[in-house]
């Protein structure tokens, strides 16, 4: 086996390293080109506005949009904080009912949560066992109240992968003025995805998901037809009123790197990812018992990089303690900072056990086949060890049915 | 979230891990607690001699944490008198652990599973 550095990355759902590409093009930017792109008297203005309208470009041609139609913001956080506040302020005259879907980033949920305090009804789908949101059970929920959809493209935790474009044609062939919003941020630059495809009104995405820096996000805004929202910063009028604030030139220039190195290399990297993918789930499940896999598997369902393990009667925060020096995360409760399972495992009907035993893998555009075959023998000698712990492992070899027991829950 | 060096050896060396035969169930007291839905189950037995705890062991399903505060907790029973062994407050866990707020449920966990043991034994005494 080739030479393995440690500490592994594999997180990327959480985040992912700058491609040197990016920061390459970043870096003239700090301490050369360091003008304020709304300068409009000079040169450092003027290179730094070429820069930035460059970088808008890039990002919009990743997702099959306009540069124009880019406002660039803080993060998706923010983008989508804008959409949802936005749209739901200008439009509230056509309506007071927004669709979600409870598996979405909490950055849409507690938006909405607001949304709720302030008088606006939201509707929470459920989502199949395999995280799936079908058209029909939107178009079964819209009402001539609804203004908005929000469905995102990618699921951080389970990798599922939503189809969009049969989403966006039932949203808009039951009423062509509900908006639809989609948080594209994991799927962005991985799967194939396109604005006009998807019938799309509002699409956020990150730089930090896509191998640019953090710090930098941007929303994407329809202009044929014209979608309006209600900006939420105000100051100076930047981003055509939509977002004031200085831009941050070097980070745009970063995510319009990165963007287009997505674009350029999607395609090869999604066979790359998905072939290290499938290594380390039959790596895994191949010597270990009792592993179930989160969320759909099939092709064109599920990001490449993605994997999300249950291990029975393994605690997830051990087993994560276990793989030291391998980043990667759990959806149990020990690891939150409110001892709650992931909610999006409960909102696919994944028991609380299963829940606190799951590992998620995100392999990234910097991951080795050396590195999964490290993990697949770290992560079995670790499951093993941890069952020889484990009283419900016991319990199990023995024939007792777990569910039967007694428990006295503190 | 970092682990403090106490947690990790225990986790790392765990002490008195295992399950007592079941033909010595006489002397046996088995605590089981927690629940696989909270992402917590101890299961702790001790081995009575002479009213005292000859030796204990136990089975974790839980986090870093909780492995530690059962390991710890065998680690301190062994030779006490039942009595004293039902006085061990999870704050003694705490402090040796140093575990953070956050984790202060597993310590009491394991104060429950050592009563639980207790109490498991003395049942079957006054039914012998």
């Amino acid at each position: 086996m080739s030479e393995v550095k440690l500490p592994i990355f594999m997180d990327n759902h959480s985040t992912t390293p700058v491609d040197p590409r990016v920061l390459e093009a970043m870096l003239p930017f700090f301490t050369q080109h360091f003008g304020n792109a709304a300068s409009r008297n000079h040169v450092f203005g003027w290179t730094a506005e070429a820069a930035v309208e460059n970088a808008r470009n890039q990002v919009a041609a990743l997702i099959g949009g306009d540069g124009k139609e880019i406002v660039w913001t803080s993060g998706a956080t923010e983008a989508n904080n804008l959409a949802l506040k936005g749209a739901a302020s200008f439009y509230k005259k056509q309506g007071n009912h927004i669709i979600t879907v409870e598996t979405e980033h909490k950055s849409v949920l507690d938006t909405c949560k607001r949304l709720q305090r302030e008088g606006y009804e939201v509707t929470y789908l459920t989502p199949q066992k395999d995280g799936i949101v079908t058209p029909e059970m939107v178009t079964a929920a819209m009402t001539d109240k609804t203004l908005l959809v929000s469905i995102m493209l990618a699921n951080n935790e389970i990798g599922v992968v939503q189809d969009v474009n049969a989403l966006g044609a039932a949203i808009k062939a039951k009423n062509p003025k509900t908006l639809f919003h989609i948080d594209a941020v994991q799927g962005a630059g991985k799967v194939p995805f396109d604005v006009n495809a998807a019938k799309a009104d509002l699409v956020a995405v990150t730089a930090h998901k896509m191998y640019g820096p953090k710090g930098i996000g941007a929303l994407w805004v329809r202009r044929k037809p014209r979608i309006r929202i209600d900006p939420q910063i105000d100051g100076g009028g930047h981003e055509r009123g939509m977002r004031s604030g200085t831009l941050p030139v070097p980070l745009i220039v970063g995510f319009g790197k990165a963007a287009a190195i997505a674009k350029e290399e999607m395609a090869g990297e999604a066979i790359r990812l998905t072939a290290l993918r499938e290594r380390l789930y039959r790596g895994i499940t191949s010597r270990l018992p009792e592993t179930y896999v989160n969320g759909s598997l099939e092709p064109g369902r599920r990001l490449p990089g993605n994997l999300n393990i249950s291990f029975a009667f393994v605690e997830g925060e051990s087993l994560l303690m276990a793989l030291k020096d391998v980043a990667v995360s759990s959806g149990s409760a020990c690891t939150s900072a409110s001892l709650e399972p992931s909610y999006v495992l409960r909102a696919l009907g994944v028991g609380d056990e299963l829940a606190h035993t799951s590992i998620r893998f995100g392999i990234g555009r910097f991951n080795t086949e050396a590195e999964i075959d490290y993990v697949i023998d770290l992560v079995v000698k670790s499951v093993e060890r941890l069952r020889q712990l484990s009283p419900l492992w016991e319990m199990h070899q023995e024939g007792i049915d777990i569910n039967s027991i007694q428990w006295t829950p503190h | 979230m970092a682990y403090s060096e106490k947690v990790l050896d225990h986790y790392e060396n765990p002490r008195n891990v295992g399950t007592f035969a079941k033909d010595e169930g006489e002397d046996v007291g088995t605590g089981l607690v927690g629940a696989p839905a909270c992402g917590d189950v101890m299961r702790l037995q001790i081995k009575v001699k002479d009213g005292r705890i000859a030796d204990a062991k136990f089975k974790t399903f839980g986090c870093g944490s909780a492995i530690a505060s059962s390991s710890l907790a065998t680690e301190m029973i062994k030779g006490m008198t039942l009595d004293q062994a039902a006085e061990i407050k999870n704050t003694q866990i705490v402090e040796e652990l140093n575990l953070p707020p956050v984790k202060i449920h597993c310590s009491v966990l394991a104060e429950d599973a050592i009563k639980a043991a207790i109490e498991d034994y003395k049942k079957k005494q006054s039914s012998r």
